[in-house]
């Protein structure tokens, strides 16, 4: 579900097609930077009203799932 | 120049900052004018801004303060939509020889004058990403440039506003968001009101007498403006050829 959310963000961000976006796709491939990764993350902690410290650079978009899923609980 | 644009500018209740919040409300900008202690003369400001038919508001925040910063740029958001120009201004001296320097003078004043801009790029930064646009002025001195005796922790908080200003700069120069530093020379505020005409550091300055806030302002306005949109990461020093 966390998945589905940061491919929508990134729809949003970049036009890309949302289903196209798989756990080992790549930040790079999608032409996000870390400035954009930051960014999409201050959403998630909008939308899901919790904080997310990020500790280490994230290189696929499954990363960054696992990451925030963890985060929850 | 800055017709419809909001700017936040810090330590606006007095001196540099007061010239600051008031050339901008000039060129039509929203002022929040932000202050540590003095209501009284930031309401002064905010109201000689709003001569100007715009938007002006006070807000006490101590900058040195990340929650304090945080709760003060929200206040700013919501008094005014949003934010375009940050001008980081305040600042505080507690000099002393480095030999004999307490802690709290060496810290207290990294912590106004360093740190306090950081807080308010950390909180004002994300605004600025999302909507692809910004201004970032920080306010250094030839201090941080030169060194002076009797300032190791004034000189080393300005010097700090330097790399400060050039990182944000580089880091932030794809959103469309400028970063730049002035350095001023010996503007008169209170800040300078033991330097007269008569003290032996006239000599040194090339223009041979002390600045006023309001020439400081207008290279603030100039660099908030879009006609400064191609200059970023840039040391402007306004000190009448002091430090050249
Ligand atoms: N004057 C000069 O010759 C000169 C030269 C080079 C650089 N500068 C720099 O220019 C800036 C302005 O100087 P100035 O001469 O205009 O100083 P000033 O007249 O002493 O005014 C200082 C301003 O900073 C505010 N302030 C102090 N501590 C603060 C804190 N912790 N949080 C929020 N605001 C705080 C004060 O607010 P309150 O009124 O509420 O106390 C006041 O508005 C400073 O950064 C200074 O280092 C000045």
């Amino acid at each position: 579900m966390i998945l589905e959310k940061i491919a929508n963000l990134i729809e949003e961000h970049t036009g890309c097609d949302a289903a196209s976006i798989k756990e080992d796709t790549t930040f790079e491939s999608l032409g996000i930077d870390s400035l954009d990764t930051v960014e999409m993350v201050m959403q998630l902690e909008e939308e899901l009203g919790i904080e997310i410290e990020l500790e280490e650079k994230m290189s696929t978009v499954g990363e960054l799932a696992k990451f925030i899923e963890a985060k929850m609980g | 120049m800055l017709k419809g644009k909001t700017a936040l500018v810090t330590g606006a209740s007095r001196g540099i900052g007061r010239a600051i919040a008031l050339k901008f409300a000039e060129e039509g900008a929203d002022i929040a004018v932000l202050y540590a202690g003095n209501a009284e003369k930031a309401r002064e400001v905010a109201a000689k801004a709003a001569e100007y038919g715009v938007k002006a508001q006070a807000f006490q925040c101590d900058v040195s303060d990340f929650a304090a910063a945080a709760q003060t740029v929200d206040a700013v958001k919501n008094a005014f939509g949003t934010i375009d120009i940050l001008v980081n201004n305040a600042g505080i001296t507690k000099d002393g020889l480095v030999m004999s320097m307490k802690e709290e003078a060496f810290d207290s004043v990294i912590a106004t004058n360093l740190k306090g801009a950081f807080n308010m790029i950390r909180h004002c930064t994300p605004v600025f990403v999302r909507r692809r646009s910004g201004r970032i002025i920080n306010i250094s001195s030839v201090a941080g440039l030169l060194g002076n005796p009797g300032q190791a922790n004034y000189a080393a908080s300005k010097a700090g506003l330097v790399g400060l200003t050039k990182s944000v700069a580089r880091e932030l120069a794809s959103r469309g968001i400028t970063c730049n530093a002035i350095a001023p020379g010996f503007i008169q505020t209170d800040m300078t009101e033991n330097i007269t005409q008569d003290n032996p550091l006239m000599s040194r300055i090339p223009l041979g007498r002390v600045g006023q806030p309001e020439e400081v302002a207008a290279l603030a306005a100039f660099l908030a403006s879009d006609a400064a949109g191609y200059i970023t990461g840039e040391v402007i020093r306004v000190d009448g050829g002091l430090a050249m």
